[in-house]
Parts: structure tokens; sequence; C-alpha cells
């Protein structure tokens, strides 16, 4: 492995994969509180907060990723002039993470929602009829049990997020993608262990993740 | 048991309609109940009967007239409307205790979250609730873990720790062993005795007969008859009535 043997190399692809990590761990963040809160929404006796739920959810869930993470460059940043940082890497990282997260807490609110649709109607009657305010209802009996449904399915959703991460790569970020086409552009002779190293970087990181949501959703499933 | 309503009343459901889509059902039924009234309210299966109770407190919204309780009318949405419902104790048919919590956290829940009773206290009194309905044994238990008839007891012990001004019971021995029937029906009569206001859908005619202060029979959407128990079984009034005790208590 001539190519990785270069320091330069070698720190290029160390700080690809630590780009796809810090955008992963942001933006999972990000999506996973504003999508419990947009499924929320979706749930509530608010007709108008119903529907800014369901507006969200169609708008993101169905605009390419790419279109969303251009939009934040060319949109919000350079015609609206938002600028979230002074350095230029960490603002495009910013830029990035403000359209993963909007566009993952689209599929986070709708694993959610199907995780409340798992919890008997009967649950949620029972909390409101000793006084449990909408809000109550959901955070003391819904979401703890809608939680423990959710795990496997938003388990996929922090995997999908983790290889889409790669797409903030078309603003210009150093992540693994962009990072891997740099080093195949100039190692013409060694594209496919390149590419292996990449994928097989990405497997390393997230066959376990997988295992380990499907245990933990093991673990925590509720006797019925 | 007459004469137990002084005042005004608790309870004023005042020509209540309510359609799902284009179905009717709950058809200008205006009804008041008195405080420590015992009211059943039996009928054949789509009435509207546990609509009704459901109404009361506004698990399901009606779609015209005024229900009134203690004096106020209900609420729309809201706080107020969580107040409300935390000064009416329901229990269902599917029991419906929290299943992710303990017996005993099932009864304290309410009162720790919607009244800020102490922990210690609420959990005092839970166990005090639990011990009346008998299953103070198996308070660190889940719900699972119990029988139907155990289940529904706690289910009247949680609502009880709201010290309700009234009970609603939505056929709560319908989903339960014939055996265990009997040990939820005892709990609902001493209830009873003690003055609780009830407003309780079944089909259990031996309750209705032994507790009820009054017989309210449902057909169709319609408050067909109001009469005493004894008066409703000798006599009924209407054909409707006559053909629904013909059917059920010829066996």
């Amino acid at each position: 492995m001539h190519v990785f043997a270069d320091q330069a190399n070698l720190d290029a692809y160390l700080s690809s994969f630590l780009w796809i990590l810090k955008l992963t761990g942001a933006s999972a963040f990000l999506a996973l509180v504003l999508g419990v809160l947009l499924a929320a929404f979706r749930v509530s006796p608010v007709p108008v907060l119903r529907g800014v739920g369901a507006t969200w959810v169609s708008l993101f869930r169905n605009t390419p990723l790419t279109l969303i993470v251009f939009f934040c460059y060319f949109g919000l940043f350079s015609t609206l002039g938002l600028s979230l940082a002074d350095d230029l890497d960490l603002n495009n990282y910013w830029l990035g993470v403000v359209g993963l997260s909007v566009y993952t807490a689209a599929f986070v609110c709708e694993a959610v929602r199907s995780g409340i649709n798992t919890v008997p109607a009967g649950q949620a009657e029972a909390a409101r009829a000793i006084g449990l305010t909408f809000f109550q209802t959901l955070r003391i009996v819904v979401l703890p049990q809608a939680g423990r449904a959710v795990v496997a399915p938003l388990g996929s959703v922090l995997i999908a997020l983790c290889k889409n991460a790669t797409i903030v790569g078309t603003i210009g970020l150093m992540e693994s993608s962009n990072v891997m086409k740099d080093l195949i552009n100039s190692n013409g002779d060694a594209v496919i262990p390149i590419f292996l190293v990449f994928a097989g970087t990405f497997a390393a990181f997230l066959i376990p993740t997988g295992y380990l949501f499907g245990w933990l959703a093991n673990r925590l499933a509720v006797k019925r | 048991m007459d004469d137990v309503t002084t005042g005004e009343p608790l309870i004023v459901l005042d020509s209540v309609n309510k359609w799902f889509g284009p179905l009717h059902v709950l058809h200008d039924v205006s009804l008041s109940i008195g405080r420590g009234e015992v009211v059943v309210v039996i009928g054949p299966s789509g009435s509207g009967k546990s609509t009704l109770c459901r109404a009361i407190n506004r698990l399901e919204p009606i779609s015209s007239g005024t229900i009134t309780f203690d004096g106020q009318p209900l609420p729309a949405e809201g706080k107020a409307l969580a107040k409300l419902r935390s000064e009416v104790g329901m229990v269902f048919q599917s029991f419906n205790l929290f299943a992710h919590k303990t017996i005993l956290e099932n009864v304290t829940l309410g009162p720790i979250k919607v009244r800020g009773e102490k922990p210690a206290n609420a959990r005092e009194r839970g166990l005090a609730l639990l011990d009346r309905v008998g299953i103070a044994n198996q308070a660190d238990k889940f719900p699972a873990q119990l029988s139907g008839g155990q289940q529904q007891r706690v289910a009247i012990a949680r609502a009880l720790a709201m010290q309700p001004k009234a009970m609603l019971f939505d056929e709560p021995t319908s989903a339960l062993d014939p055996e265990m029937v009997g040990e939820v029906l005892d709990v609902m009569t001493s209830l009873a005795r003690e003055g609780m206001t009830m407003v309780v859908v079944t089909h259990e005619m031996g309750f209705a007969r032994h507790a009820a202060n009054r017989v309210i029979f449902m057909a169709d959407g319609q408050l067909v008859e109001d009469a005493a128990p004894a008066e409703f079984f000798a006599n009924p009034r209407s054909e409707r009535a006559k053909d629904f005790l013909s059917k059920i208590l010829t066996h």
C-alpha cells in the first residue's frame, strides 16, 4: 500500500474520516432533537403543528440531499450571506450539518411516528384521563414505549446519515469521498486498493453500529 | 339508595350530538347526574353508550350541545381540560395500565406528575389504595405479570389516587374472564356505597340492580329510558327496552 505509506496521504485519509465523524455526530444530535419535535407536532391535537410537521417531512424527504446541501452553500451562504464560521472549512462543515440535519430530521420524524403508532391508543387515553397534558403524555407514557420500538429503525437512519455525510464533499469539505477522488486522481495505478480502503473503513464503523442497535432493540423491548 | 342527590347536579349533558362521519352516534342526549349518584348505562352494542361515557371527560369531543361538569362547561384542549380530567376518574375496558411502569408507579404517576404530590407521600397513599383493592403484594410487578381482574383493580386504584369527584367506567368487566368479574364488581360496589358519583357502562345486570340509583337505556344513539333499576327491570316502558331485556334476561 504505497499510497498510504506517504504521510501526507495518510493524514488526508485520517482527517477525511474525522470530518465524517464530526458531521455524523453533530447532525445526528440535531436531527434527533428536531425529528422527535416534528414527530410530536405530527401527533399533536393542534392542526397548525400537524401541518408544520407534515410539510417538513414532505419537503425534505422528497428533495435529494445533494440539492439540499447545494442550497445550504449557494443559497444560504453565497446568496443570503449566512456565514456560520470564519474558517472556510468550518463554514462548509456547519453548512453541511444544517443540510444533513434538516434532511435526516424528516426520516427521524417518520421513524419516531411509526414507533408512536406501535403504542396502543389506550396508553395515551389513560394518560390523558388522569390529567397529564399532551406533552406530559408524550414524554412520560408514549415516547418511552415508542423509543424502544424505534431503536432499530433509528439505527438504520444513523447509518444512512453517516454515509450521506460524504455529500458534504460536493461543497468543498475534504471528507472521505473528496479525499478518495484526489488520491485516485494522483495514483491511477492503485484505484481499487484505494477504493477498498475507503469502503472498508465505512464498513468497519457501520457494521458494528448495526449490531449494536439490534442488540439494544432486543434488550429494551416492552413486555405486553 | 334513593335521595342521595343534593344541590346542583355534578354532570349535565344538554342536547349532545355526535357524528362519526355520517354516523349519528349520539342523538340529542340530555342527562343530568347528581352528586353521589350511581348511573348505569345499558343498551345494545353500537347504541352510543361508550361514546356517551367517553364524552364526559372529552376523550371523545362532541359535535354539538354542551356538557357541564361541576358547574363548568368542558374546556377545549389544553391545561384546563387536563385539570378537569384529573378530577374525573376513568376505567377502561382494556385496563390500559402503563406497560412500562410498575403497578405502584401506575398508581402514583398521576398524583406526582399532575398534582405535584411528594413521591413518598404518593407512595404511601398508593400502597393504601392497592391494599384496598387487594393488590398491595404485587406493587413492584409490571402490568403484564398480573391477571385481567387484578389489572382492572389496579386501574381503579390509579383513578382513585387522583381523588376524583366522579368515576367513569367504560365496560370495565367486558374483557375479563368470567371468574374475575366478581372481584372487580365488588370493588365498584363498595365505591358506590361510599357515595362516589359513578357512570357505569356495563352489561352486568346484577350490578345495575344492586348498586345503581338509576338505569339509563340507550338505543341507536338515543336515550330511550331513564328509571330506577327496580322499575326499569320490572316495567320497561319502551319496546326497545322490552326487546333488549327479553334477549338478555331469558338465559
